[in-house]
């Protein structure tokens, strides 16, 4: 007779059991507040090609407290997923080298998060630029 | 003096009397560098002669007692009753069915590993009078990490992509296949290819990454398996254009 009878364990709600996995949940999940600003942004601009009366609509939605608040709360998601995204890059992209030396994986994701954070910048004086009425 | 003492708990399974694992707990004399594979050989010697488990080596490089210490994938003896506060819980690797105790089966994995053709394919056949496949100590540098493996499982444990689905050739087999790929003297990736882009292959991860936060040999086997989600699209998408040169040639 065969004694052997090997023991398989379950993997219900497995996600809860390491806070590296409940951290993995939370950061993927995030993804769906970016899916919510394309959105919004996409509803932007479906109201900017109807004409001047929806586009004043839009803006008016973007002054309105509830809709500010979600925005505030979407603008925390991005940069946590943002940031996270960025803490994984190292392990998803082929290691780079200078030379004979291969860059550390923190130079990597610090070189990434200055990248978000001055293409965010220059966005934003560009749009300050064109709110100010330049070109 | 008394010396103090730690509890230990293991989850034990007997397969001819138990129906399933439960939680027995000894009592251990510990000291600073008391490890957790030399708490299991105390039980062992001293408290239980029952309690089975693997280990070999002592100084991680065998790779046969992983467990959860502390519910994490740990290697037994590179992991000490110091670090624990309270109560330290020992369990059979996470995603491995138990065999008894802290023994967990390895068939599947090892079957995983050999599967990936684990060895040198010559890219070039010469005699041996035409001497030594040779290598620089930068061709080297590229696959060196990879090589580190010691098939501990603990990256299988991590991963919960190998637990949900025990098809995904998973971490470790794939750090394999890849540091046969990145290697000058081999040319066996072609021979490889088709285990990477099958669906149980590197896109069954989804890039948790706990593997490789677990490695105690500082593998990265994440990376290998998302490097090679690049190389497999790249061949998909661009398999009409000419193949790039030699692996070490382009960095
Ligand atoms: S890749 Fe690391 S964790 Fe996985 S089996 Fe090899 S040594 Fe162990
Ligand atoms: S006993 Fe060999 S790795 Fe721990």
């Amino acid at each position: 007779m065969n004694a052997r009878r090997p023991y398989i364990r379950p993997m219900t709600r497995w996600y809860l059991r390491d806070p590296f996995f409940i951290e993995y949940m939370a950061h993927e999940g995030t993804a769906v507040f970016v899916w919510l600003f394309a959105l919004e942004l996409l509803a932007g601009l479906v109201c900017l090609a109807l004409g001047e009366a929806a586009w004043n609509g839009f803006l008016a939605w973007l002054g309105w407290l509830p809709a500010r608040l979600a925005n505030g709360l979407i603008l925390l998601m991005l940069l946590y997923h943002g940031i996270t995204w960025f803490l994984i890059l190292p392990r998803t992209i082929p290691p780079v080298r200078v030379g004979h030396a291969r860059v550390p994986g923190w130079v990597l994701s610090g070189a990434g998060m200055l990248a978000m954070v001055a293409a965010s910048a220059a966005l934003a004086v560009g749009a300050a630029w064109l709110a100010q009425g330049g070109l | 003096m008394k010396p103090q003492t730690k509890t230990v708990a293991v989850l034990r399974y007997r397969p001819e009397q138990d129906t399933e694992p439960f939680w027995q707990e000894y009592e251990v004399p510990f000291a600073d560098d008391t490890s957790v594979l030399a708490a299991l050989n105390y039980i062992k010697d001293e408290l239980d002669g029952t309690l089975s488990f693997r280990w070999s080596c002592r100084q991680a490089i065998c790779g046969s007692c992983g467990f959860m210490i502390a519910g994490k994938p740990r290697l037994a003896c590179k992991s000490f009753l110091r670090e624990f506060p309270g109560k330290v819980t020992v369990e059979a690797l996470a995603h491995f069915p138990i065999e008894r105790d802290l023994v967990v089966v390895m068939d599947d994995f090892i079957a995983k590993i050999e599967r990936v053709k684990p060895w040198l394919m010559p890219r070039e056949e010469r005699s041996p009078d035409a001497g030594e496949y040779r290598q620089t100590p930068q061709e080297m540098s590229l696959y060196e990490q990879f090589a580190g493996c010691i098939n501990c499982g603990l990256c299988y444990a991590a991963c919960p992509q190998v637990g949900l689905n025990p098809d995904f050739l998973g971490p470790a087999a794939i750090a394999l296949l890849h540091r046969y790929n990145l290697d000058s003297r081999d040319g066996g990736s072609e021979a490889r290819k088709q285990l990477i882009n099958a669906e149980v292959g590197v896109f069954n991860c989804t890039a948790v990454g706990y593997c490789s936060a677990v490695c105690p040999k500082m593998v990265d086997p994440a990376n290998a398996v998302n490097v090679n989600k690049m190389n497999s699209a790249r061949d998909y998408f661009f398999r009409f254009l000419p193949r790039p040169g030699n692996k070490g040639d382009c960095q």
